[in-house]
């Protein structure tokens, strides 16, 4: 296997939504990347922010990746809880286009929050209109960049929507800090929700 | 290096063993002392002019110096971690500096029970003082100066090996700088220190075992041996490898009705342990398993793992094996946790290997793809660029095989 280019910047292109993160992790911050795939966003965040942190990955080629691109990566099972890390034991715990493919999609995002004093996610927002009209008008499941997959063999499980996911942090407890909507790479300010295809918040516990 | 440009993964072909003398006295941790003692020791690769590209392998309950290659008078005797270890393998000796070294108390070479105790005349037998993973860290860090190595670029080993690893990084931080930890634990659990006194039970009560001086009366208290190697040979495996390998396949075909060798399992056993009984010293093994027992740096500090590791500053790379029973995955990541308490560099792989322990020495793909991935960014970091240089080695060349036999049955842990 040839590791991934070594240049962190150079990793990032055509991911937007990890360039966001990047951008919003504080310099010399300690990281915890939930999927961190290749290790090339901490790796980034290493070598941009000084950052410093582990990656949780449960696939052995991913895990073999990240170990050539010299990252600290802890193979586990995201569905089974973070085993080794204490509460509040990072500044950000980040999980980027996996949200909406995990089945304890609840019990994740409130684990970040118990490992990370701020959590980061990302995920294709399904509320786009381009996913609305396939659905509406054309009657079939929406495929596009953001969600490149068919029905039948699409790891996505537990897909939502911008509004959706600000519903789930009201109702539990959750204070959205930041929130940045992009589609082909670009900021979308107006009517996000319909015009955005990628959603990146970043949001903390609200005090008791 | 693309597929196509990297050189065939080869052996490092016929191996010298060399024999070492060492008369500052080792004070044990046990209160005992050998006032001197010889270390068998095996080097495959060329050290670089800085030898920062040093790698040393620590061995686990049975095998020894013996890590790669074969010797001259003996080709299929391959080491004990031939596919692990070799040109354009995972630890690539293209690059490398790989040494071997059988710890004392072993029965390959190094001082060990059967050697004769220079102040009596006699084997050491039942005065051999009981050695612990701190006693070898020690022994090994004095070869390294005899090999003119501060620093190693990395310490690695499986089981009892890689415990030693550990200790590496809590003896000498600073001549570390990354230790690689295979189906690896903290401390043994009690069900672990129950196989081990079953083991030595069977062997102190062998009427052969005359106190651990039987070498006096010229006979091996065998028997006891054969049924502490069948008691740990099955704790290396795992449940479904061993159906796997012998289902309940019946020696002659049908049942026999009588307690001799009817299954296949059975055969395996008496043949495997039969063998070992042949060339393993009973001293050895009690001294071996009392110290993977006593093995619990967390002891000194109340339990705490992280705080027995609070002075390590190298980096990790962590495997366990999902079927390992023995030291299971849990166990791992006792030592990664501790490690991130700590905020140390760490990579951690749990390998979905149905082998059971034994996996740390078989030939998985994705386990060598990790260590292979892990040691490409060492060499990086400490300069193994290939630049080794013809050194001459200290001690005298071994021209004979170095119990050949014992080290070609494969299981070591």
């Amino acid at each position: 296997m040839t590791p991934a280019k070594a240049n962190g910047r150079d990793g990032l292109a055509g991911r937007p939504d990890l360039a966001a993160i990047a951008a919003w992790v504080r310099p010399q911050a300690s990281v915890l990347d939930l999927g961190c795939g290749d290790g090339l966003l901490l790796r980034h965040l290493a070598e941009t922010r000084g950052a410093r942190g582990y990656g949780v990955e449960v696939e052995d080629e991913k895990v073999i990746a990240s170990v050539a691109n010299g990252v600290n990566v802890i193979q586990a099972d995201l569905e089974r809880g973070l085993w080794g890390f204490d509460d509040g034991s990072f500044d950000y715990v980040l999980l980027s286009l996996t949200l909406q493919a995990v089945r304890h999609t609840e019990a994740i995002i409130l684990e970040m929050l118990r490992v990370g004093r701020e959590a980061i996610v990302t995920f294709p927002n399904f509320g786009h209109w381009h996913a609305r009209w396939q659905v509406a008008l054309g009657g079939r499941m929406p495929v596009s960049d953001t969600l490149p997959y068919q029905w039948y063999d699409t790891p996505n499980v537990h897909l939502c929507t911008i509004r959706d996911f600000e519903r789930f942090c009201a109702g539990h407890g959750i204070r959205i800090l930041e929130r940045l909507v992009l589609h082909g790479g670009r900021p979308v300010g107006w009517l996000p929700n319909l015009r955005g295809s990628l959603a990146v918040f970043r949001f903390e516990r609200r005090a008791h | 290096m693309s597929p196509n440009t990297r050189p065939q993964p080869s052996s490092v072909g016929p191996v010298v063993a060399r024999r070492l003398r060492f008369d500052a006295p080792l004070r044990c941790r046990s209160g005992g002392t050998l006032a001197a003692y010889d270390l068998v020791y095996e080097t495959y690769g060329r050290p670089n002019a800085a030898r920062s590209n040093a790698v040393l392998v620590c061995h686990a309950l049975n095998a020894s110096h013996h890590v790669a290659g074969y010797y001259a008078d003996d080709p299929h005797n391959a080491g004990w971690w031939d596919n692990m270890i070799g040109p354009g393998k995972p630890v690539d000796t293209d690059r490398f500096f790989v040494i071997g070294v059988n710890n004392p108390g072993s029965c390959f070479g190094s001082t060990g029970p059967m050697s004769t105790d220079p102040a009596t005349g006699k084997p050491y037998g039942s005065t051999f003082p009981l050695m612990t993973c701190e006693d070898w860290v020690e022994v090994q860090a004095r070869l390294a100066d005899r090999l003119g190595i501060r620093r190693f670029a990395a310490v690695m080993g499986g089981s009892l090996g890689a415990m030693q690893a550990l200790q590496w990084t809590i003896s000498y931080p600073e001549r570390i700088a990354n230790a690689i930890v295979v189906a690896a634990t903290p401390k043994l659990t009690a069900q672990n220190i129950a196989f081990n006194e079953v083991a030595r039970r069977a062997i102190v009560t062998d009427p052969d075992f005359h106190g651990g001086d039987f070498y006096l009366h010229g006979v091996k208290p065998k028997r006891g041996l054969r049924l502490a190697r069948m008691i740990g040979h099955i704790t290396y495996l795992s449940d479904d490898a061993m159906m796997e390998k012998f289902g309940r396949v019946l020696r002659s075909g049908s049942i026999g009705y009588h307690f001799d060798v009817d299954f296949e399992v059975e055969s395996y056993l008496r043949h495997q342990s039969d063998k070992f009984a042949e060339y393993f010293d009973a001293n050895t093994y009690l001294l071996i398993t009392r110290a993977l027992d006593y093995f619990d740096p967390a002891h000194a500090h109340g339990g705490d793992l992280s705080a027995a590791l609070a002075g390590a500053s190298a980096r990790f790379l962590v495997v366990s094996f999902t079927s390992d029973w023995r030291f299971s995955p849990a166990r791992s990541r006792e030592i990664v946790k501790a490690l991130i308490d700590n905020r140390r560099d760490v990579a951690y792989a749990e390998i979905d290997a149905p082998h059971g322990h034994d996996a740390f020495l078989l030939d998985d793909a994705r386990y060598h793809a990790v260590v292979r991935a892990y040691f490409g960014n060492v060499a990086r970091a400490v300069g193994a660029d290939g630049s080794g240089v013809a050194v001459e080695l200290p001690g005298e060349p071994l021209a004979r095989r170095a119990a050949s036999d014992a080290l070609a049955g494969g299981f070591a842990a």
